[in-house]
């Protein structure tokens, strides 16, 4: 889904919901949305990092976080 | 001027609770009368356990007066964030949500405060579910600095801040998921510790985004923050006092990340961080600068965990009765019910990177070292600030120098450096190596007499 997609559909949601205060906070979350899809999360050698599940409860073997 | 017993630190209280020269009841009792005095002003505190807190305090005087000192916290007045459970007391988290909730039993962390001997004197204000770094949306009143009641004392855990500034308590127990243990003691001038992630268990503690909440202490000294850390840790710390020496000034490495850190930054922060540099410099530790290469992205990466995760906690509740909560954290609930799936998946993804990204620049340091705040304490209620001539939003200001070592686990610890010349505090934040929480605070306790002006 696009992230202009998504914006549209979202701030919609939040007029249907008689939620307008939320449609700033919308375009500005689109705004970091924007950022963390084009922000190029490689390491130093170049390599995509590959997505992995939260951890809630305990850190994994290597004791840090997800 | 002598200073009052109960604004000295643990290290100085618990030989003298130990050796029978003061009595726990003494100290709660100045605590309870500095509550009663200061907090109808401040609103650090939610809930007071005046009479359970003297009887907690004769309880182990009677103890010390048998022979039995259980440690260094023996006797000490300790407050508690309102997020973390108690029994028999409400959890309220600073929200209207929570109204009739009473805990049932005591988190860990409170059970392990009650067997080290800690009087629980009391729950301490916070921003509303910890959603927040500025302590003002809470049902409760807003918190308010000590140094500057129209100031902001920081948060979430501003209550906890102000207790200990104030000499409500010796110390307090606080969470930390953007910066809310170490925020808050920048701006009120007090040492905050974020543990590394997952070594203090987040049971019993009302939660805001599990895979990114700390437990952790907030206190006078880095030695205090230590002891209470190997506390909530479950470690005995009868058999650790005294502490280890410190690690000596001389010698040790520190990082410094300017790039991104030191973009945006008040000339009075960026003064009192220039000077505590030279001074730890003129002590004897060398100073590299270090690159952070993804620094800049923590932000939304941070923004597409917390969301959902807080947004999932309260789903039900934001649905049964949205109108309990302040507006504020309301609305950034419901912004967490859009984030898309793919997108926290990718923000999860980043975190590996930002991750490897900390533990390269502390290659061949002890610490890194950055101011905790870029800004002083900001006006209560204030939505924007003036920082280096542009005009930034105080939630994304607050969290800018934080947030990213709460995604990465990396422990974390922030130290007063003196005030502006407005009299508001700043603070230093020391960043230490995964899994090594002693060894920051080892490095810490090394620094702490030259940056502390």
């Amino acid at each position: 889904m696009t992230i202009e997609d998504w914006l549209a559909g979202a701030c919609a949601d939040a007029d249907r919901r008689g939620l307008a205060d939320l449609k700033p906070l919308l375009e500005s979350l689109a705004d970091a949305t924007r950022a963390l899809r084009t922000a190029g999360w490689e390491d130093a050698s170049g390599t995509p990092a590959a997505p992995r599940p939260a951890g809630t409860a305990r850190p994994p073997a290597d004791g840090a976080p997800q | 001027m002598t200073v009052p017993l109960h604004f000295h630190t643990i290290t100085e209280l618990g030989p003298l609770i130990a050796a029978g020269r003061l009595s726990s009841e003494a100290l709660t009792r100045a605590c309870l009368a500095e509550i009663e005095s200061h907090d109808p002003a401040l609103n650090a505190f939610i809930t007071v356990l005046g009479a359970n807190a003297i009887a907690q305090a004769r309880t182990f005087d009677a103890e010390i007066a048998a022979g039995r000192c259980r440690g260094p916290l023996h006797g000490i007045p300790i407050s508690l964030k309102d997020l973390i459970d108690q029994e028999g007391v409400p959890t309220t988290a600073a929200s209207r949500v929570r109204e009739d909730h009473v805990a049932e039993r005591d988190a860990p962390v409170t059970a392990r405060l009650r067997e080290a001997g800690a009087v629980l004197i009391g729950k301490t204000n916070l921003h509303e579910f910890a959603f927040g770094t500025t302590s003002d949306d809470t049902a409760f009143g807003a918190v308010r600095n000590p140094h500057d009641p129209s100031r902001s004392p920081g948060g979430s855990s501003g209550g906890s801040a102000v207790a200990i500034v104030t000499g409500m308590s010796v110390a307090s127990i606080g969470t930390d998921t953007g910066g809310s243990i170490r925020i808050p003691s920048a701006a009120c001038g007090t040492v905050g510790l974020k543990p590394a992630w997952g070594e203090v268990p987040c049971e019993g503690v009302v939660p805001l985004s599990p895979s990114l909440d700390h437990v952790g202490p907030l206190a006078r000294s880095v030695a205090d923050a230590w002891l209470v850390y190997l506390v909530l840790c479950g470690q005995p710390t009868a058999a650790r006092w005294p502490l280890p020496a410190r690690r000596s000034i001389k010698g040790l490495r520190l990082g410094i990340p300017r790039q991104y850190f030191h973009d945006l930054l008040d000339d009075d922060v960026r003064e009192r961080f220039a000077a505590s540099l030279a001074w730890l410099r003129q002590a004897g530790a060398h100073t590299v600068d270090v690159v952070i290469p993804h620094a800049s992205g923590a932000a939304p990466v941070y923004l597409h965990v917390t969301l959902p995760e807080a947004a999932a906690f309260h789903a039900a509740s934001l649905a049964a009765s949205p109108e309990r909560y302040t507006r504020n954290v309301r609305l950034r609930l419901e912004m967490g019910r859009y984030v898309l799936a793919e997108d926290y998946v990718r923000a999860q993804a980043a975190r590996a990177v930002l991750r490897r990204d900390v533990d390269a620049a502390l290659d061949g340091c002890d610490a890194l070292v950055l101011p905790t705040l870029p800004i002083p304490a900001p006006p209560v209620g204030a939505v924007t600030i003036d920082v280096a001539g542009t005009r930034q939003p105080v939630r994304a200001m607050m969290l800018r120098l934080t947030q990213l070592f709460s995604l990465t686990g990396h422990p974390a610890i922030s130290m007063p450096i003196g005030d502006t010349p407005a009299g508001l505090p700043c603070g230093l934040q020391l960043v230490g190596r995964l899994h090594d929480t002693e060894g920051l605070l080892a490095t810490a306790a090394a620094c702490e007499p030259f940056v502390i002006a």
